[in-house]
């Protein structure tokens, strides 16, 4: 914990995103409290969020495609046996569950189950290490776990919400999605009450997908943050098994992610 | 909490992720999984056929074992009995030329006996008739008592 610094402010310090927008007195500049940044409203854009997430989809591509460049059929060893382990374990849920053909889905379900688990992964690095590093080089505002930024899972969840779309028309036409949508579960002289039911259905799914992972990782970045605000010599007693724990948690939200999309996808296929 | 253009800019670098996973990452590991997925399977194919060789091999060197042992055999019975059979023909030849050779002998002693019988006789004769004359004192007509002598000599 930082000093000179209350409670409250310091957790707030911890919440707020690196944001540079259009401030309606400042102009296009960097939001120097929480008030700048909600006055910003939506033309603004959180720096450390893209950056982070950016960087770490890129280390993904970087890993993954340079293990694929060097692949040898015969026996795997080191960073190739743990990628295999990984292609394999994807590539046997995306069969499990979606059965049609796509070229798509399988290289999708890889990338968010690696991108959101490098995320979350975030979490674990203790919470004042990078900010403190960052405001000693004169940057505000640090959060280091993208996956704590409700724009970052809604971005991802708006995806898939759209590839859900996408695939529904292509497999069932235009015509065959709005039946689907307005003619079930009452028939058709209850249209309007089948239609409100079944959009919001499928409104709920990506916002579910979104707030799942968000809630979690937010939930567990708040945990981390009032374990800080403890002594030093007293943090370790519950960072350490929070930690431990939190492992399971960032694991387990990759793959709920990457799970629900390909359900949703293989959904989206089916007729009903 | 408050949502912004973020929101675009994680759409937009999430379909870059995708696309690019599609193209450089998913397509070389799954091929070379693939790959290595028959290749184990012709491995163990290989090992299974190798094993099942090895298990004819084995039955076909018993048999052929078998085989030789029981010509071994035959051939050691043959050639006991052979064996036997040449030392009973050795002892037929052998018991056959031995009497070959007793009967040539009592002939050959037979003949002499006779021959000096013969001779004795002829010898006898002479000294009757030498003995005859001595006796008598004068010569006696060898022909006139031929009849005497041969009779005499005979009964010697």
């Amino acid at each position: 914990m930082a000093s000179g610094m209350t409670s409250s402010e310091y957790i707030a310090h911890h919440l707020t995103n690196l944001t540079y927008g259009k401030h309606p007195v400042n102009g296009w500049s960097f939001a120097e409290s929480g008030q700048q940044v909600a006055d910003m409203g939506f033309m603004s854009i959180n720096v450390d969020s893209m950056v982070w997430s950016v960087g770490l989809g890129a280390f993904f591509i970087w890993l993954f495609s340079r293990v694929g460049r060097t692949a040898t059929t015969g026996v795997p060893s080191g960073v190739q046996n743990f990628i295999e382990m990984i292609i394999e374990f994807v590539d046997d849920n995306v069969k499990s569950m979606f059965q049609h053909k796509s070229a798509v889905i399988a290289p999708m379900a890889l990338t968010i189950f690696v991108w959101v688990f490098l995320m979350n992964l975030m979490d674990l690095v203790p919470v004042d290490w990078i900010p403190h590093l960052a405001g000693m080089m004169g940057i505000n505002f640090m959060k280091i776990v993208p996956s704590t930024d409700l724009n970052v899972t809604m971005g991802i969840a708006f995806s898939v919400f759209f590839l859900i779309i996408f695939y529904s028309i292509k497999a069932k036409g235009v015509g065959g999605f709005m039946a689907e949508l307005s003619l079930q579960p009452l028939g058709k002289w209850a249209l309007p009450f089948n239609l409100l039911l079944e959009l919001v259905g499928l409104i709920a799914k990506p916002i579910s997908l979104a707030l799942r992972l968000f809630g979690n990782m937010y939930a567990g970045e708040m945990i981390f943050i009032l374990i800080a605000l403890l002594p030093f010599w007293a943090q370790w007693l519950l960072s350490v098994p929070w930690a431990l724990f939190h492992i399971l948690i960032i694991t387990l939200q990759a793959f709920i992610f990457m799970v629900l999309t390909i359900v949703y996808l293989a959904m989206a296929h089916d007729h009903h | 909490m408050n949502m912004n253009m973020t929101i675009l800019g994680q759409i937009i670098s999430f379909a870059i992720f995708v696309y690019l996973c599609m193209k450089f990452v998913w397509p070389p590991l799954t091929t070379a999984l693939a790959e290595r997925q028959k290749m184990i399977a012709e491995g163990l194919d290989a090992a299974d056929k190798a094993a099942r060789e090895l298990a004819d091999a084995q039955q076909s060197v018993e048999t052929a074992l078998q085989e030789s042992k029981a010509q071994a055999a035959t051939i050691i019975e043959q050639a006991n009995k052979r064996a036997s059979q040449i030392v009973d023909e050795a002892k037929e030849t052998a018991q056959a030329e031995a009497d070959r050779i007793k009967t040539a002998a009592t002939a050959d002693v037979e003949q002499e006996i006779n021959s000096a019988k013969e001779a004795l006789r002829a010898q006898v004769a002479t000294l009757v008739v030498a003995g005859a004359e001595k006796i008598l004192g004068a010569s006696i007509d060898v022909n006139n008592h031929k009849e005497l002598v041969d009779k005499l000599a005979a009964e010697l």
